[in-house]
């Protein structure tokens, strides 16, 4: 008896519908694009500083545009919800065995949050605002 | 060339298998139990797909209604429809507790072990479908494959250089270098982390979790000595570097081997043998 | 099959990813904060400026952005991939371009200041 298995193509445009932890992976994957983005536009930050003081003052002006508020939080979601998932996966990436045994990773993860939040209120300190 | 393989049950095989999945042995065949005047039954109506490869060309679903323990699980339920209903239906299972991997199957969605998928966990119709991405065979049974000859790739056992005489006496081995690569030995080579990557969905060539995984358990063994050999085929396109990180491998593993972690730390591995291969002079891994 | 030059672009991805795991949530704040009109005192010209022109802030700002940029375009190129935009080589090609020459004008800018 020959065999004549039955193929089911993977709709490639549609596939991340099939389970919400596919949804969640690609939130994951599209933050690049406001990252990205957000990017972009510290490219164009340093061509104003660059430019000299007016140039600077005017940009400042420029990012107090209604659209500018909507991608700046979008930029921030994204950043955040790229550093959740980074810091989660910490844990997988490196483990860290002493002795017989591997230290949880939930302490491997807590520690990049501990430092993140650490290296974040020192920028804050820094820039001023806290 | 190989050293003793597998390595005595009492460390790795039945012991340590049994311990990530503490499923106890369920006796769920209709006579199999003393009855208890506890047990309730339940009507459960299961959604199956069949494919005949001698009459169909596409796959449909069929409806069965079976009266069943609330404590079974899909595949007791399966047995009983085969049983009683329809002695066509076709599927895989062998061992009933957790450790063959032969019952993978789609459950709702989601690749299960149907030994392992209580039917109290479940509402209203519960739909079962072979695993995706691999050819289906009939009804529930899928063709391994693909899956078999990406393991053979991998040479997933223990490689040495030179072969010790029986006298030398064992491969020792401590309980630290023993406990570096026990998580990713638990592997059942059931597929259901094939049938959660969509990367392997998608890009078929890809060699996929489970091997991947195994490619790695070896290279971590402190007995073993073919870790450049496996990197010829983890560190191709096809190997690793197919891997977006999805994570649903991990999520349907049902031994906890956590195939994901086991592909980023490839990556890491693969990365800095690059780094030795090319830019430091003479650079061999 | 020959072993992949993928590590070229994915360690340069991972330390990218690292990177904006650690910086971009609070340089997104700064740049929130003057969103709504609250410039924060770090971002003043004379500030930011005197951070620019000394050697390791130049270091810091380029070694930020140029990584960020790098993650952001992999991670995008996968990202079309799995959208089901299959011509992956015109698709890499744009991206890793487009992060180098971002990168390359950020030097340029930094050096003018």
């Amino acid at each position: 008896m020959s065999r004549r298995p039955l193929i089911r193509e993977l709709p490639p445009t549609r596939w991340f519908l099939r389970h919400p932890r596919y949804l969640r992976y690609m939130a994951r994957e599209v933050t690049s694009l406001f990252v990205g983005a957000y990017c972009v536009l510290l490219v164009i930050a340093m061509q104003r500083l660059s430019a000299g003081p007016v140039a600077w003052q005017e940009f400042l002006v420029a990012l107090r545009s209604p659209a500018s508020l909507v991608f700046h939080l979008a930029a921030m979601a994204a950043a955040f919800y790229h550093a959740g998932t980074w810091f989660n996966a910490t844990q997988k990436a490196m483990p860290l065995q002493i002795g017989e045994d591997f230290v949880p990773g939930a302490y491997i993860s807590g520690a990049h949050y501990l430092v993140w939040a650490v290296l974040s209120l020192v920028v804050l300190f820094v820039a001023g605002v806290i | 060339m190989n050293a003793p393989f597998p390595p005595p049950p009492s460390q790795e095989g039945g012991d340590g298998g049994s311990q990530a999945m503490p499923a106890p042995y369920h006796d769920g065949l209709p006579s199999g139990r003393p009855s208890g005047k506890t047990m309730k039954e339940r009507l459960v109506q299961l959604e199956v797909l069949r494919y005949n490869p001698d009459t169909d060309t596409e796959a449909h679903f069929q409806r069965y209604e079976v009266m069943c323990q609330e404590e079974w699980v899909v595949l007791d339920a399966l047995n009983k429809v085969k049983e009683s209903i329809d002695p066509t239906l076709n599927y895989r299972w062998s061992c009933h507790m957790a450790v063959c991997g032969s019952c993978g199957m789609m459950i709702n969605g989601e690749p299960k072990l149907s030994c392992h998928s209580f039917l109290r966990d479940y509402e209203g119709v519960i739909r079962v479908e072979p695993l995706t991405h691999f050819p289906v065979e009939r009804d529930l049974v899928t063709a391994p494959d693909d899956f078999m000859e990406k393991l053979k790739r991998v040479k997933p056992y223990v490689i040495t250089k030179q072969k010790k005489p029986i006298e030398a006496g064992e491969y020792k081995q401590t309980p630290a270098q023993l406990m570096k690569f026990r998580q990713y030995s638990m592997c059942i080579n059931c597929m259901l982390c094939y049938a959660a990557c969509p990367e392997y969905g998608l890009t078929p060539h890809f060699v996929g979790p489970a091997a991947l995984t195994l490619a790695h358990r070896y290279n971590l063994d402190s007995r073993d000595e073919g870790r450049r050999e496996r990197m010829e085929v983890v560190a191709t396109r096809e190997g690793v570097w197919e891997c977006t990180f999805v994570g649903a491998c991990s999520e349907v593993c049902p031994a906890q081997v956590d195939p994901a972690s086991a592909l980023q730390q490839l990556k890491i591995v693969g990365s800095i043998d690059w780094i030795v291969e090319h830019l430091l002079p003479g650079g061999k891994p | 099959m020959a072993k992949s030059h993928k590590p070229v672009v994915w360690f340069p991805f991972a330390a990218g990813g690292t990177v904006i795991a650690f910086c971009m949530p609070v340089i997104v704040v700064l740049g929130l904060l003057a969103a709504l009109g609250q410039v924060p005192p770090g971002l003043s010209y004379e500030s930011l400026h005197g951070f620019a022109a000394h050697g390791t802030g130049k270091l810091i700002l380029f070694g930020v952005i140029a990584l960020s940029l790098w993650s952001s375009a992999h991670r995008l190129r996968c990202t079309c991939y799995d959208f089901g935009l299959r011509a992956d080589t015109l698709i890499a090609t744009m991206l890793y371009v487009a992060a180098i020459v971002g990168s390359a004008a950020t030097a340029m800018f930094l050096f003018r200041i």
